[in-house]
């Protein structure tokens, strides 16, 4: 292959477009999924992504805004998921189980029944990256630009609730408005990447990442930066290779994720495995 | 749900007022009266499940009493040690941004000002740890990841230092370092409540303890207050109490399994003495 031949695709708008949409998606989940790696709950990408699927649905057939029913459909369920794992009435895991897959139920059920309204529900379960215009784009930045600033000036809040949130709450730390926030976050994230890689596979760019950076440092910032640059990096060389490689980009962006996760595991072996120990427990 | 102590005018850094705490239909606490005088040192044993750890939930304001009052003296700063086996040590963190995440912030920026960076080196210094700083938790030894704690709960400047089970999990040498650790924060002026399994520790190096079960069955000095009496209402098991150099040793009572020469390991003890 030739320089001009791989160059090729940036010639097209549609395709920058997606690179940049898709770099931006990699970041953000980079940087979000750190905190949902470290507090336990990489199961609730996976389920929050299906619940704003039922969000959609019922958006769509009500015809309000997409992504502000949607959002707070999600909002909604993550607090719900929230709530019912601090009071430790269930564990977090079962609780997303039944709240996230009820949901999703809920918006296959409504979609097969009312239909949805011209949106294309394809788009949303497995990506359309290719699809997205200036505005997305533009949101997808807006919510990277949002997410970054509060983790820069929440940073020590975010750490202590996230790392000890009983000596939190009773050092001063607001943890129920910090977990609330995060929270939004968390449904924002997924609610403006979904686009780009589908709920199936949202998840997938939450939880690699913070993994992969978990593997390679012991320090929480670095773990941070190192998370949010290997998030969009997997963007950016994923949607690259989707196009050269003709496979859809949404899970070229997870197998270019799972790969760094294979190197890394390579270079750093039982000590780098050793690193991630105890990101499950919910 | 929680809710914050009140700040009632009283001289004491906290006051349980006949407390009573329940999760769900059952009660945790019942009636509990307890205080912590300004430099105080206060022990609460008891069986699992007796309710110490809701004891100190209430008086850190993190579990709401259906009945009584937490009184907190106002202005008055509490510093809270958990239970090192709560901890997730392998969360990406060093010494020192465990004990920064405890100190007020001065400013919002993430990294730590000079003031700050000076803080937590004094703090690990006074502790004996200073040479830890850049560590991963997870690469200390139990006495020092007690100490760690116990640095990011002094980095407040607290009044009173609550401590949840400090000797549980750790080897004897470790128990006893910990034990002198917080005897010298004691006289240095900090009030001290912790819990405890290590009725003999606290036995050794606490003037005040308190027997709980569910409601306190008896509180005071361990000479006064340790007896079999008291310790089976407690434990609901028979113990001895022993004297040696001048303090109280719990051994438990045990029966020789039914060979006709039942007797107890602690008279035979004694019989040799």
């Amino acid at each position: 292959m030739t320089l001009a031949e791989f160059l090729r695709p940036f010639d097209f708008e549609f395709f920058r477009n997606g690179l940049i949409v898709a770099t931006l998606a990699g970041a953000l989940c980079g940087l979000v999924g750190t905190f949902v790696v470290l507090r336990g709950m990489s199961y609730i990408g996976h389920g929050l992504s299906h619940a704003i699927f039922g969000g959609f649905a019922a958006s769509a057939l009500l015809g309000v805004n997409l992504f502000l029913g949607a959002g707070l459909w999600g909002f909604a369920s993550a607090l719900m998921i929230g709530s019912v794992t601090r009071r430790r009435a269930i564990g977090s895991d079962a609780a997303i189980g039944v709240i996230t897959t009820a949901s999703f139920a809920i918006g296959l059920a409504l979609l097969k029944v009312f239909g949805s309204a011209g949106k294309n529900p394809d788009s949303y379960l497995f990506g359309n990256v290719l699809g997205v215009d200036r505005q997305q784009v533009g949101l997808v930045l807006l919510v990277t630009i949002v997410a970054g600033l509060v983790v820069f000036f929440a940073y020590r809040p975010l750490l202590f609730a996230t790392f000890d949130p009983d000596v939190a709450d009773v050092s001063g730390v607001p943890t129920a408005r910090i977990d609330a926030l995060l929270m939004l976050l968390l449904a924002a994230t997924i609610l403006t990447t979904m686009n780009v890689l589908g709920v199936m596979l949202v998840a997938a760019t939450l939880v690699i990442p913070p993994v992969v950076a978990r593997m390679l440092t012991n320090s929480f910032s670095r773990m941070l930066l190192m998370s949010t640059a290997i998030g969009a990096a997997s963007g950016f060389i994923g949607m690259v290779a989707s196009y050269h490689l003709d496979i859809p980009s949404g899970p070229m962006i997870v197998l270019v994720g799972t790969a760094a996760f294979a190197a890394v595991f390579a270079a750093t072996g039982v000590k780098g495995l050793r690193n991630t120990r105890g990101l499950d427990a919910a | 749900m929680t809710s914050r102590p009140t700040h009632a005018s009283v001289a004491d850094l906290v006051r349980l007022d006949r407390v009573t705490c329940r999760y769900g239909a059952e009660p945790v606490l019942v009636n509990v009266d307890v205080s912590v005088a300004p430099g105080a040192f206060v022990g609460v044993v008891g069986p699992s499940g007796s309710g110490k750890t809701t004891l100190l939930r209430a008086v850190l304001g993190t579990v709401t009493p259906i009945a009584g009052r937490v009184e907190r003296r106002p202005g008055s700063t509490v510093g809270y040690v958990p239970q090192i086996e709560t901890v997730d040590w392998n969360f990406p963190v060093t010494v020192g941004q465990c004990v920064l995440m405890a100190r007020r912030r001065s400013r919002i920026l993430p990294w730590a000002s000079a003031e700050e960076k000076r803080d937590v080196a004094e703090v690990l210094e006074a502790l004996g740890i200073a040479e830890l700083q850049d560590r991963h938790i997870r690469e200390l030894s139990g006495g020092q990841q007690q100490r760690v704690f116990l640095a990011r709960a002094l980095i407040g400047r607290p009044d009173l230092l609550v401590l949840d089970e400090p000797t549980s999990g750790v080897d004897v040498r470790t128990r006893h370092e910990v034990l002198h650790l917080l005897r010298d924060l004691n006289h240095e002026g900090i009030g001290i409540l912790l819990t405890t399994h290590d009725l003999n520790g606290i036995a050794a190096h606490l003037p005040e303890i308190v027997c709980l079960n569910r409601e306190v069955i008896a509180a005071g000095a361990p000479r006064d207050v340790l007896s079999p009496e008291v310790l089976e209402r407690t434990y609901g098991a028979r113990m001895e109490v022993l004297e040696h150099g001048g303090m109280p040793v719990v051994v438990d009572e045990w029966k020789a399994p039914a060979t006709g020469t039942e007797g107890r390991v602690v008279s035979m003890k004694r019989a040799r003495r």
